[in-house]
Order: C-alpha cells, then sequence, then structure tokens
C-alpha cells in the first residue's frame, strides 16, 4: 500500500533523526538522505560541461541537420582526417612501389609483403565475387591457387589478364573461342559423344590412344587449340584437357573417383556441345595501375604462381610437339 | 581483535545524541617524530627501496643490437617484458602469475615469521606515506605544531606552510610519476626528450595521472588504503598463530596505568604510565595497547616510542614489543621468555611450497625454448587440387626467433608420403634456410604438395630447426585431401 500524506513531510525519524519524504510502503517510511555532496557537485560540473559540449561541438538537432559546433568538429571531417593519416602512412610504401618493377617487388619482403596486403583487400572487394574469397573459384570461375593457368602464371601474364580480361570489351582482350560443336552443327552427336569419350580416356590413362574411335575427331576438330597431345596451348587460352583440373567439371577432385565420372562425361559433353566462353573482365581504367599490380601479385602469392623465365607472358609455350603416333592407320 | 570506534573516541561528532550515525568521519592523524631502533630500520628500508624504484629503470643490460640494452624495461609497443635476464613474450605471461604467486606466497611466508613487515616497511603505500609525513613534519614542525597549525585561522604562516607542503608533495609525485614511465621507456632517452620537452601525450596523460594518485595516495588517504582499501590487511591475520611476531603491549606488566611521579614505588601498579607516546606516535592512528587491531601496520614505532618512554622511568624496555602472542600472554606471569619458534607447520608448508614453486619457475626459465613453431591450417581453401592430381594445402607458419641475433630455419614436414614442402615468399627463400629477425616473429605461408592421401586428412607432422644450434621445435597439424565424405 502506498500513500502520499503532506502531513508527514516534516516528520523525523526517531532512529536516525532524518526527515522522512513522507512516501511510505507497508510502514516503511522513506528518509530524505541528500546525494553526498561531492556526487552533487561532480552533477553540477557535468551540467556545465555539457554547455560547453554544446558550443563547442555539433549538439542541437535543427530541420536541416544541426548546430555547427564552434570548432566546426564532424565525422566526416574526422574520417577524412584519419584516412589521410593512414594515406600517408601507406604513401611512403606506396610511392617505392609504384616506381619498382615486379622483379624488384618480387625480391624485396617490404614490397612483397605491402603488395600482398593490399592485394588481398582488393581481391575481397572487386575478385571474390567470382574466383571466392580464398581464390579457390568453382565451376566456371577458375582456381586461383592451383597450378593449372588458361593464360600464364607468372606475375606479367597474370597482371595482363587483369589489365585487360578475358572475352572482355578492352581492345587488348585475351580472347579464345570454345566452338558449340553440336549446337552449331559443326559435328554431329555421335562425333561429340566419341570425342568426349576419348577425351576422358586419355586423361584417365594420361596417355593418348591411337585407336581410339574419337582419336580422329579430336584431331580434325580440337588440336589447333588443344594441341596434338591434349596439354593445350596458352597462346589460345586453350585448356590443359589431360591435367586434373576442369574448369566446367562438376567436382575436379573427383576425376579420380569412377562414381563421378558421369558428371565429368556430362560437363565436358556440355562443353563440347554448346561451347563455353565465359568472361573476365578487364580492370584497366577501372583500378588504379598500382592496385591492379598488387592484385597480380597476390594472386601470384595464392601458391600457383609461376617463375617469369618459365613462362613468360603468352610468348612462351610449348612447341607443338611432333606426331608421337605413326601416321599410317588412321586415314 | 579488538577496535575503537571513532564515534567513542569523539563524542561532539553526533550533534543528536541517542540517535545512530551511519558515518564516521576520519580524523586526522598527526603522527609525533620518533627515534629508535625500528625507526632507523623504517629509514633504511625507505631508502633502500625508493633508490631501487628511482635508479632500477637506469641499470643497462646489454642484449646485442636488436634488443633494448635497459635492464628492466616493459616494452609495450614491441610486447616484451624485459628483467636483466629474463625476456617475456606476450604468450609466456604465465611466467609473470608464477612470478606474482611466488610473491603472495612470499608475503604469506614472511607474514607466518615476522608478522606484517611488509606493511610496516616496504609496502609502497607505506614508504610513501611515511616520505610525505616527514615533508610535513620539516615543514610544519612536529605533531603539535601541525595541530595547532591546522587550528590556526588562515593567515601568512598557515598559507607558506601548507603551499610548500602541497608543492614538495605534488613534486615528489610528480618524480614518482616520472620514475614510473621509466620502466616502459628507454630511460637516458625519454630522460633526454624530458628535458628537451618533447615527450608524447601518453607519457604526460600517464604523468599526471600518477602524480595525483601519489598525492592523493600518500598525502590524503594514508592508513585508510591499509585499513578499507587494501586486501592484504584483511587476510593478513589469517597466517597469525601464537608464534607469529607481533607488534603487541604486555598489558600483564603494563596494567593498571596512570601517570607515575618519579620516586614513587612501582609496587601494586603497572608500568604502563599512560603517557600515550605510542599512540601520539602511531601513523595508523590507533592505541597498541588495545591489543592486536587490523589497522596495524606492524611498522614498531610505538615499540621505539615506549622504550624511549621506559628508559627514562628506568625500567626495562619491552612494554610494548615485537613479540609472539604467546610470550606477551605468558612471559611476564611465569618471568621467562619462550625462544621464538621459527620453525612451525606453518613456516614449513610455506617454505616448502615457495622452494617448489622457485625450483619450477627456475627450471622453466632455464629450460624455456629460444625459438617455436606455430602452425595454422589454411582455411581457405582448404586444399587445392593440382594439375597432376595432387593434393597441395597451405598453412601460415610462424616461427618465433627469442634470440638476439637473426637466425636461418629450417623446415620440415613427416606422416604425409610423398609429401613436399615449399614456401612462397619474396626473393623464393629456401625452405632450409628461413631468415627470421632478431627477437621477432616470423611469417612464412608454406605449401605441402603430395598425392591425395586414402583419409581425407591425415595428420602432419612439422619439424623446425636452428640451423645454427641444431635444436629443433614441433608442430602438429593436419593434411586435407579431399571435403570429408
Amino acid at each position: 500500500m502506498t500513500h502520499h500524506n503532506d502531513d508527514h513531510k516534516n516528520e523525523v525519524d526517531d532512529i536516525t533523526g532524518v526527515e522522512t519524504t513522507g512516501h511510505e510502503w507497508d510502514g516503511i517510511k522513506e528518509l530524505n538522505n541528500p546525494a553526498p555532496r561531492w556526487w552533487l557537485w561532480i552533477f553540477y560540473i557535468t551540467v556545465i560541461w555539457s554547455i560547453g559540449y554544446w558550443v563547442v561541438y555539433p549538439a542541437w538537432p535543427t530541420i536541416s541537420g544541426a548546430t555547427k559546433g564552434a570548432i566546426g568538429w564532424t565525422q566526416y571531417e574526422k574520417l577524412a582526417r584519419d584516412q589521410a593519416e593512414i594515406a600517408a602512412v601507406q604513401a611512403t610504401y606506396m610511392a617505392r612501389f609504384a616506381g619498382a618493377d615486379f622483379d624488384t617487388i618480387m625480391n624485396d619482403p617490404a614490397l612483397y609483403e605491402f603488395a600482398v596486403a593490399g592485394g588481398r583487400a582488393v581481391f575481397k572487394d572487386n575478385c571474390a565475387t567470382c574466383h571466392g574469397t580464398g581464390g579457390a573459384g568453382g565451376p566456371g570461375y577458375p582456381n586461383l591457387n592451383d597450378d593449372d593457368w588458361l593464360w600464364g602464371g607468372s606475375i606479367e601474364a597474370i597482371y595482363t589478364t587483369l589489365l585487360y580480361g578475358i572475352r572482355s570489351t578492352h581492345d587488348l582482350t585475351r580472347q579464345s573461342q570454345m566452338p558449340a560443336f553440336l549446337a552449331d552443327g559443326l559435328l554431329k552427336r555421335d562425333d561429340v559423344i566419341k570425342v568426349v569419350d576419348y577425351v576422358l580416356a586419355a586423361n584417365k590413362e594420361g596417355t593418348v590412344d591411337i585407336d581410339h574411335p574419337g582419336r580422329a575427331i579430336f584431331k580434325e576438330q580440337c588440336v589447333s587449340c588443344h594441341g596434338n597431345d591434349g596439354r593445350g596451348l596458352r597462346e589460345f587460352g586453350a585448356p590443359n584437357l589431360m591435367d586434373a583440373i576442369w574448369l566446367y567439371g562438376v567436382n575436379a577432385s573427383s576425376v579420380y573417383k569412377t562414381v563421378s565420372q558421369a558428371h565429368n562425361r556430362e560437363a565436358v559433353y556440355q562443353t563440347v556441345a554448346q561451347g563455353r566462353n565465359s568472361i573476365m573482365p578487364h580492370w584497366e581504367g577501372r583500378l588504379e595501375d598500382h592496385t591492379i599490380r598488387q592484385l597480380a601479385v597476390y594472386v601470384h602469392a595464392l601458391g600457383g604462381g609461376e617463375e617469369s623465365s618459365v613462362t613468360d607472358d603468352t610468348t612462351n609455350f610449348s612447341e607443338p610437339e611432333p606426331e608421337p603416333e605413326p601416321e599410317s592407320g588412321e586415314d | 581483535m579488538t577496535q575503537q570506534t571513532s564515534a567513542s573516541q569523539n563524542p561532539n561528532q553526533n550533534p543528536n545524541p541517542g540517535k545512530i550515525k551511519f558515518f564516521a568521519k576520519r580524523e586526522k592523524i598527526y603522527p609525533r617524530r620518533v627515534n629508535g631502533r625500528y625507526r632507523k630500520l623504517k629509514w633504511l628500508a625507505m631508502i633502500v627501496t625508493l633508490a631501487i624504484y628511482y635508479l632500477a629503470p637506469f641499470l643497462r643490460w646489454d642484449r646485442g643490437e636488436y634488443a633494448p640494452s635497459q635492464a628492466i624495461l616493459i616494452d609495450l609497443p614491441s610486447r616484451r617484458a624485459y628483467w636483466f635476464f629474463i625476456e617475456i613474450w606476450p604468450q609466456e605471461v604465465y611466467y609473470l602469475t608464477a612470478i606474482l604467486i611466488f610473491a603472495a606466497i612470499g608475503l604469506f611466508f614472511a607474514t607466518s615469521l615476522l608478522g606484517r613487515v611488509w606493511c610496516g616497511y616496504f609496502c609502497p603505500q607505506t614508504v610513501w606515506t611515511d616520505l610525505f609525513i616527514w615533508v610535513e613534519r620539516i615543514v610544519q614542525g612536529d605533531r603539535n605544531a601541525r595541530k595547532r597549525l591546522d587550528q590556526s585561522p588562515w593567515g601568512f604562516e598557515k598559507i607558506w606552510k601548507k603551499g610548500l607542503t602541497h608543492l614538495i608533495w605534488v613534486l615528489i609525485g610528480l618524480f614518482t610519476a616520472g620514475a614510473f614511465v621509466f620502466y616502459f621507456n628507454d630511460a637516458p632517452t625519454l630522460w633526454a626528450d624530458i628535458l628537451r620537452g618533447d615527450v608524447s601525450g601518453t607519457v604526460l596523460a600517464f604523468v599526471a595521472g600518477l602524480t595525483f594518485s601519489t598525492y592523493l595516495m600518500a598525502g590524503f588517504a594514508r592508513e585508510q588504503v591499509c585499513t578499507y582499501m587494501c586486501p592484504y590487511a584483511r587476510f593478513q591475520s589469517g597466517m597469525f598463530d601464537k608464534d607469529t611476531l607481533i607488534i603487541g603491549y604486555d598489558q600483564h606488566r603494563g596494567e593498571p596505568r596512570g601517570s607515575h611521579k618519579k620516586g614513587e614505588s612501582w609496587d601494586g601498579r603497572g608500568h604502563c604510565i599512560d603517557c600515550t607516546a605510542c599512540v601520539q606516535v602511531c601513523p595508523a592512528g590507533i592505541d597498541i595497547r588495545n591489543g592486536l587491531q587490523m589497522e596495524c601496520i606492524a611498522c614498531g614505532l610505538c615499540v621505539d616510542a615506549c622504550d624511549e618512554i621506559m628508559d627514562k622511568v628506568g625500567l626495562p624496555r619491552g612494554l610494548i614489543r615485537y613479540d609472539t602472542e604467546g610470550n606477551l600472554e605468558n612471559a611476564y606471569k611465569s618471568g621467562k621468555r619462550e625462544k621464538i619458534r621459527f620453525v612451525r607447520p606453518r613456516t614449513i608448508y610455506y617454505a616448502l611450497v615457495l622452494s617448489v614453486l622457485f625450483g619450477v619457475v627456475t627450471y622453466s626459465l632455464l629450460t624455456r625454448s629460444l625459438f617455436d613453431l606455430h602452425v595454422l591450417h589454411d582455411r581457405n581453401p582448404l586444399f587445392v587440387t593440382l594439375s597432376d592430381g595432387s593434393i597441395r594445402n597451405g598453412y601460415e607458419v610462424k616461427i618465433l626467433n627469442k634470440q638476439y641475433d637473426p637466425r636461418l630455419y629450417a623446415i620440415e614436414v613427416s606422416g604425409v608420403p610423398g609429401a613436399e614442402l615449399s614456401v612462397r615468399a619474396a626473393g623464393n627463400p629456401d625452405v632450409k634456410a628461413l631468415e627470421v629477425a632478431a627477437n621477432a616473429v616470423g611469417h612464412y605461408h608454406v605449401f605441402v604438395s603430395a598425392p591425395a592421401q586414402e583419409n581425407d586428412r591425415v595428420p602432419i607432422h612439422f619439424t623446425l630447426r636452428d640451423n645454427e644450434t641444431g635444436h629443433e621445435d614441433h608442430y602438429e597439424s593436419i593434411f586435407i585431401s579431399r571435403r570429408s565424405r
């Protein structure tokens, strides 16, 4: 039961000698003990402080915004200042990085780490959408961690791919085309199945079976890009068909699993029949050059990057080997 | 343990007799100057502890060109702590725990032997309070003069005396705080920076904060810290037994007390002449004759004061003395003072724990590894299929080189048949010679390639070898061949 009674206003508690507030709950009366003096003073000081705060900082909302503080402080301005501070720290590295060629960067620990760290951040913003945050790709999107490169895995080759893209709208784009053999009427369905059989058998055995019924079709239609041995030509961005990595395979590691051969067969069939021509956009003009170079170093560092001397961009690919099998008996 | 409430000593405090007051205002203590054995010990302890505190940061200890050469340094930006030949990395903070446990048990041991000697002689609160009281006495005079000054109206004398006292206090606080920051920065460099007036905001903030806290704690809070804030004060009595040395008043000899005129007989009365010298000198403001009290920090100044009086009245010293509770209870009646038993189950127990702990800490420090290997398996991707069908796993390898020179390390893997190790870093380093800077952590991203294993994930064992010493460190990780089936 609660009641307020003005008659009790000046009642004094017998035991403590303190006035009551007149509030009573079930016979328990509230004593009018004031807040400690030190506490009260701190309270007053904070009140005065807040007035100063209103003057110095943006405080009161107005219809179109808020009052401007006397010192002109804003969060935007603070953000800009913090970013400028970071940029100033970066600038020392950036100046060195921008002036260094890939050979210098790849051998200078500080520049290398700067590039990898910067590239990692930019990769997540621009590349992860297709290639995944770890660069592991997916069906149709190359895994950038492995050692299989359509257009070359040297730092220069990666940089070129990044600059101009693949089948992009850039004039210098890397360009290749897998024809849609069935859809465009280049091959009949039976022949497509034969050549798919041939490719998968060769891939599985690791050697070419010259007696395979699909061999003739392969020689006729595929060697110009994929090479006589099916190991691809980077000049054309033609994939190596003999390795364990299938760009459009359902599950690249399942190649060794008989059970999933069917999936691969289906995927390879689809590729031969319909053609596959996915697009890698060009980044020149969309990202700063030093950013693209950071990205190249980062992708190279993912693990699959190749030595520049081994594959110098697209000019250094393996010469077509002489025909390993006797010509006789094929035609 | 009895405790005199201040209310009973000062009945004027309560304006409403018969009404309960819930707050007892602190009564200011004016400790009187005293000379004697324990006072000398206290001066000595003060000089030694303050000297250690102020001078220790300036001790040098050569650690070569790659590590700081300050003997005692807590290097927060680099996350290292140095103490002469000991260096502690952040993950080795358990050494600090061990040192703290060691200090705690050491305190228990000392307490069970000698009572609260830490409180009376070595605790910073005691040392600085003592120093501040000394300043107070130099400027304002002894107990009575200070009391008079406090009661006198504000005038020229009071203003300059009070002002000078507080000025010196603040200066001492400033030096205390100044010395503290030397433990966290290279002392000579910081000293030069301070002289040039070029110090960071952090240093200034710490100096300001610690100056204020020293001024507050030693100038004003004083014995209240011991009574109300310090946990040790509360539980140290738990380490007491009948054989612990305490400061005690021999009530069998002293009572009944009463004033005594020269030449009067001592027959039928106690030896305490109720001069209250022991009360006047007490920095905790207690009357030791009321028995052992929680507020007593065992500084022994009342012993000095009483001995001085006993000398004057021609009685033997030791009416108030350092003694065991047992002796204080029985010695006067039996006329025989028992020998102090230092070897008791309690002290043996503490000594045993101390020596075991000392052994463990010493052993672990002596056998502390000078380098460590940490291996973290990549999370994304978990594994990579290579063009020849083999599997590659990536690992973030951290090599902690705790030595004071750059080292080359060789890394190897075992446990996975056909595993090959490679590393990708600037300048294509060799996995048999990975360089790690002195006193630093080296990061390397290494790759292990192997044929796809029978099991989805198999254990893999990393070995790191210091090429110079041949010492090894090991780390277990996993090698993943495929997604779990």
